[in-house]
């Protein structure tokens, strides 16, 4: 980020800020800025996206949902979050003063952090970092903290319950979560984030979710610890309503309790992003072939269009696996304790190992067949670039077709019709 | 577990999540079930519309058409929680007459029960479809059907008659209730002295 704010005032002040005697005032500045602007973000993404999702199980439970507040009801979190600011900030006298106030700190905490590294579009990120996905993994592990202080703190046994089992949920989730990232790792040979994204390609079989057939079973599986590590349904043990009242959350009221809502519809973003850098291709656009950019690079000319273009592919990215997630909450029933363990030590840890070796094994068959155009996207005139479309055709689009022939069969077997009106 | 039990686990759960997915997808496709009712901007239209699928003898607010009321009090009577209060005076111009002073009805107290309209000889007073009168104040939710300043006659029954000319239901309500969404009546002020005052009297 140095480099990039020397250089904008390079170019803009043309003076040069290394030689200032005050240069660290500037930087502390440019820090607190961009932290600030990140922070803003995941709240408004947090904020919006439960008005999203309110509005997606809304139609999926064949109701309509709020549309009131602002135009169809976008202003809806402004008028929660103004609720709960207002809201009496209680704390039980039983519990341990100190560490239910600091609690939902560290889940927020947990959350922003995050975004330190998380991309955006190309060259977009508020750090580089060459261990990037290690750090993104080390860091969501400190909302489980939060999570273990508010169920200790609270002195109440929903709460005790609801932080004991996100415990045992996260921290059992991380082994294979890890494991199934070294697919993508492996595939890619770093783990920043942005040169994961620049060893895929623009268009889908691109994608190191198509390029292989480890990495199409370890997207679903690292998507279903992703969503386990996020609380969400499936997995939304620690908090289920109808056992554990809220679960960790069971004492908090007021803005408190809003953080632990902002940090888990926020996390919906991480989520997303962690896949879709990882499986999706990040923010490659379409036509931009790896050699076109490294040219561009070259010559320093990067069009201001590409780092647009780009981002909007990511975000794009981004809000369709968002609505995945809002999907498959609204889908699937909350499994049990023992079933969200058993899937976890017995299926997905076994399976992401099997899942790693072959994917070793393919890159270093790989390298032997096909020798130095072995990385990154191959073009499709190449035996491999062949090869990752014809999987592609298989695993990727077939799949879509019977997915909406099934959608259309499930709508004219009950009797009902395509009608998008009474929104 | 043996390894077919193993496999088919991994089966039926991708089968479930397929299946499952599928359907709730569909939803986004079809009409929700939900009936909107009336936002703010198109509150009358959309009030009339559902005025409309209520059944005849709904039984919303009251109304009395003074055109043919006789002036018994009997729904005054009728009326188990004194909703309903009438007064009736002799007429200035012409002493060997009555009129209605007033004919009110407190919107806020009534329960709906319907007990003032069976006693009426005329049909005059009636429940209308009209349902929808939010108000900022209780005391804004009194119907007033006779203008002080304009006493009205009672109605004379012609000898045998059996039917009477009603005014179309709910166009004397209708305007008392969009008359209703005025401003609130100032509040009372009461000095300390008065408050006190007042609640010695009370007391005694």
């Amino acid at each position: 980020m140095q480099e990039t704010l020397d250089r904008l005032i390079r170019e803009v002040l043309h003076e040069d800020p290394q030689v200032w005697a005050g240069s660290w005032v500037v930087y502390a500045a440019a820090l607190l800025a961009v932290g600030f602007g990140l922070t803003v973000f995941g709240a408004l993404v947090a904020g919006l996206t439960s008005w999203w999702e309110r509005r997606i199980a809304a139609r999926m439970q064949s109701r309509i949902g709020p549309n009131r507040v602002g135009p169809q009801g976008t202003l809806q979190f402004l008028a929660d979050a103004l609720k709960l600011i207002v809201k009496e900030d209680l704390v039980p006298p039983e519990s341990d003063q100190m560490l239910f106030r600091i609690a939902p700190y560290f889940v927020m905490t947990g959350f922003a952090l995050t975004f330190v590294v998380l991309p955006f579009g190309y060259h977009l990120s508020a750090t580089r970092m060459n261990v990037g996905l290690f750090y993104l993994i080390a860091v969501t592990a400190l909302v489980v903290v939060g999570i273990m202080l508010s169920g200790w703190a609270s002195n109440s046994k929903w709460a005790l319950f609801g932080g004991m089992r996100a415990a045992a949920q996260v921290v059992s989730y991380e082994i294979p979560g890890g494991m199934l990232a070294l697919v993508p790792i492996l595939m890619a040979g770093s783990l920043d984030l942005h040169e994961i994204i620049r060893a895929q390609g623009g268009f889908p079989w691109d994608w190191f979710v198509f390029q292989t057939p480890w990495g199409f079973i370890a997207f679903f599986l690292f998507f279903a610890t992703q969503l386990a590590e996020g609380n969400r349904t499936p997995f939304d043990l620690p908090e289920a309503e109808s056992e554990l009242v809220a679960g960790y959350m069971t004492e908090y009221s007021g803005i408190r309790f809003g953080y632990y809502f902002l940090a888990e519809w926020g996390n919906l973003w991480v989520m997303s992003a962690v896949i879709s850098t990882l499986f999706l291709g990040g923010w490659q656009v379409p036509f931009v072939s790896a050699e076109t950019l490294a040219g561009w690079e070259a010559a320093g000319t990067v069009p201001v269009a590409f780092y647009g273009v780009s981002t909007a592919v990511f975000v794009t990215k981004v809000v369709v696996l968002m609505n995945v997630i809002i999907w498959v909450r609204w889908t699937l029933p909350r499994i049990r304790v023992d079933q969200m363990m058993s899937v976890c030590w017995k299926y997905l840890v076994p399976i992401g190992m099997g899942l790693v070796l072959l994917a070793a094994l393919t890159e270093v068959l790989s390298f032997q067949l096909f020798g130095d155009a072995a990385k990154g996207p191959a073009p499709l005139g190449t035996p491999r670039g062949a090869l990752h479309l014809a999987f592609f055709a298989v695993a990727g689009a077939v799949p879509t077709v019977l997915f909406f022939r099934k959608i259309f069969r499930n709508i004219r077997l009950t009797g009902d019709r395509i009608d998008l009106t009474n929104w | 577990m043996p390894v077919s039990q193993y496999l088919a686990n991994i089966k039926d759960t991708v089968q479930s999540a397929w299946e499952g997915m599928t359907v709730t997808f569909s939803y986004l496709f079809r009409r929700p079930m939900t009936v909107q009712y009336a936002g703010p901007e198109k509150a009358r239209e959309k009030h009339e519309l559902v005025q409309d699928t209520l059944p005849s003898r709904y039984r919303g607010f009251l109304e009395v058409d003074l055109a043919i009321c006789t002036a018994c009090n009997a729904c005054e009577r009728a009326c188990p929680i004194n909703v309903i209060a009438i007064e009736i005076e002799k007429d200035p111009a012409n002493p060997k007459l009555r009129v209605m002073t007033r004919f009110d009805i407190d919107e806020g107290k009534c329960m709906f029960c319907g007990l003032c309209v069976e006693p009426c000889p005329t049909g005059s007073i009636q429940h209308t479809r009209e349902f929808e009168g939010t108000q900022r104040t209780l005391s804004n939710m009194v119907l007033r059907f006779v203008d002080p300043a304009k006493p009205a006659p009672p109605y004379k029954v012609a000898k045998g008659a059996t039917a009477f000319p009603r005014a179309v239901l709910g166009s004397i309500t209708r305007p008392l209730v969009k008359a209703w969404d005025s401003p609130p009546p100032p509040l009372p002020i009461e000095s300390a002295e008065e408050a006190m005052a007042h609640a010695a009297k009370k007391a005694h």
